[in-house]
């Protein structure tokens, strides 16, 4: 119910990115004190306790695909105000923020890539966009990149990273959740494989819709996964939530993640997993 | 809130009440004290028509919680015959928010799923006010995977505050049954008619929700977040939730504009609790003129329809000149 909420001193920590000027870091889990030139040959994960710091969507792109290279799509597609929804920020504003923030034109980026290469059809979030958050433009570069796997027949690979649906986009970003993952079945029927790559976090309406329906599902270390937030489960029971409730360990062990991934690690597994997916001789 | 009425509906209240109390005193034949009746009465009309015209979105939040509201079995028992219920989803546990069972209407047969709420504390304990677990997804996609082998039409009636947040429900998967059903209710091979009765709250609503046709009744609600929710979060205070529910456009009438849903179903003045019977019958006759046309589709027809229903919705605009590439340091 609470797609969007960012939770306070959840279970898992929540790392805010303020790289000082400055040379070394904090890790936000373990507070070990970090070199920053360490922590990014690392691909920011922490080498006292493994906590995988966010990275933004253009990190994932050079971390997968071959030569860090992707042929985007549909970059123009960008949100507009259909509810004119009001609150603190004017939604308008509030999008004219995030993209001169990020650089980014909404929380999903997507296109054509190589892995190992083999062509993929690859879709990949950003968290710093209103929080990864699914409204109607997201929706339809998802829905697209699933088309450029049904047209081409090439896999399709998703990382998310999201708070779940866009609250300012009302019932349309329910919608989005219904629209994906209705052409997943296409997707589906026509036995083209499909990785989820999930990220710290991914839960509510993302993970209630394509995120969950990869044939194969892996997740980053220690990530905050599941459908409800914390703070709001925590509401409604009146009760202390079990230590690494809702990490990728907790899923993985309930049954709902097939591997959770080290982020070093990520590109290996998928390709090889494309290559188990591949049906013989095409 | 007062009982079994809303604050609006109580002048309406009130003058039925002294209606009542003139004619059990009339019993006699004053002829002064039968118009002095009909003149309330009249009144009675005219301030239902007045207050019913113009509800605000969150009055129309509240009717559809009414403690009075006909809830999903109501509609069953009322619409068809020979309803048997089926339970459980082989795996688990039988979820008891979401009832599912075959039967008739006009002696068609068809599957019903529906959300059910309590009418008091104990039965709403019991049906843990209609809020759904995992199991409840997968028992709904159980026999609605039986319905789509069987050629029996679904007939679905969502009334939920959301599904369950908790710990039980994280740990079999709540997402994931979600998801699935949204996948696999994509693919079913027959006719699917969704009505939302009461509230249709977020994802827990849609988790049963893909079908070829969706309709409201006029006094529900469907909307990505509950106006409670959605005012925690703006304004982190959940008493301003008739705000939210203005922002949140989340009323039949809302629906129909953003092109979500297909059509508004009409409800007795005054809401569905004013006349039970009235409103199963309105229903039932939206559901079969639905059956009717959506049985004339082939089997591929009908998915391909559902499938490209649902994903051409969303609004967005396309931008020509594309938003310049910024470099913003290192705030990874
Ligand atoms: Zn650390």
């Amino acid at each position: 119910m609470e797609w969007f909420k960012k939770t306070k001193g959840g279970p898992l920590p929540q790392q805010k990115k303020e790289i000082p000027n400055g040379l070394w870091t904090k890790c936000e889990s373990c507070g070990e004190i970090i070199y920053v030139k360490e922590l990014e040959k690392a691909l920011w994960v922490c080498h006292s306790c493994n906590f995988h710091f966010r990275i933004k969507s253009k990190d994932y792109i050079e971390l997968l695909l071959d030569e860090g290279v992707l042929e985007e799509f549909d970059r123009e597609l960008v949100s507009t105000d259909p509810l004119k929804f009001k609150d603190s920020k004017k939604y308008p504003d509030r999008i004219r923020d995030s993209r001169n923030k990020t650089g980014l034109n909404d929380a999903v980026t997507a296109g054509i890539g190589k892995i190992d290469g083999k062509e993929i059809s690859f879709a990949v979030m950003d968290f710093g966009f209103i929080g990864g958050s699914m409204g109607s433009v997201v929706g339809e570069k998802i829905a697209r990149a699933i088309e450029r796997s049904l047209e081409r027949k090439i896999p399709l690979v998703i990382v998310s990273c999201s708070g779940g649906a866009r609250m300012q986009e009302g019932i349309l970003s329910l919608m989005q959740m219904a629209k994906t993952s209705a052409l997943l079945a296409l997707l589906y029927e026509a036995n083209i494989p499909f990785i989820s790559v999930l990220t710290n976090p991914t839960t509510a309406g993302v993970m209630a819709s394509y995120a969950s329906l990869g044939d194969v599902v892996i997740a980053e270390p220690k990530a905050l996964l599941g459908f409800a937030g914390p703070r709001v489960i925590q509401q409604t029971i009146s009760q202390e939530l079990p230590p690494g409730f809702q990490s990728s360990e907790f899923f993985l062990e309930h049954g709902f993640l097939d591997k959770v991934v080290e982020r070093k690690n990520l590109k290996k597994t998928i390709s090889l997993l494309l290559d188990y997916l591949t049906p013989q001789g095409s | 809130m007062n009982g079994q009425y809303l604050d609006f509906e109580k002048p309406i209240i009130d003058l039925e009440k002294k209606i009542r109390d003139m004619k059990d005193f009339a019993s006699g034949e004053s002829i002064e004290l039968i118009r002095e009746i009909q003149l309330l009465e009249k009144r009675r009309d005219r301030l239902q028509e007045e207050i019913y015209s113009r509800l605000t979105r969150w009055q129309r939040v509240q009717l559809a919680r009414h403690p009075l509201r006909p809830h999903s079995m109501d509609y069953i028992s009322l619409l068809s015959t020979d309803f048997v219920e089926l339970h459980g989803d082989r795996n688990f546990r039988d979820d008891k928010a979401v009832i599912g069972g075959f039967g008739k209407i006009d002696g068609k047969p068809v599957l019903f799923i529906g959300q059910q709420k309590g009418r008091d504390t104990k039965q709403n304990l019991y049906h843990n006010f209609g809020m759904m677990h995992p199991e409840g997804y997968r028992k709904a996609l159980r026999l609605m995977q039986l319905a789509s082998r069987f050629k029996r039409p679904i007939v679905i009636l969502i009334d939920t505050p959301g599904a369950f947040p908790g710990i039980g429900a994280e740990e079999r998967g709540q997402a994931e049954a979600i998801a699935r059903n949204l996948r696999e209710m994509s693919r079913l091979k027959v006719p699917i008619i969704i009505s939302v009765v009461g509230e249709g709250a977020s994802g827990g609503a849609l988790g049963i929700g893909i079908g070829d046709r969706v309709l409201m009744l006029e006094n529900s609600w469907y909307s990505v977040i509950s106006p409670e929710g959605c005012a925690a979060i703006l304004w982190r205070d959940s008493s301003r939730a008739s705000q939210a529910a203005e922002a949140l456009r989340l009323t039949a009438f809302d629906l129909i504009e953003l092109k979500v849903i297909d059509r508004i179903i009409p409800e007795p003045l005054g809401g569905a609790h004013r006349n039970n019977k009235e409103s199963a019958d309105i229903l039932k006759r939206e559901i079969l003129k639905d059956i009717e046309e959506l049985s004339l589709f082939s089997v591929e027809e009908l998915r391909r329809k559902r499938i490209e229903k649902f994903r051409n919705m969303g609004v967005f605009l396309k931008e020509n000149h594309l938003f310049p590439d910024k470099e913003i340091g290192t705030d990874t």
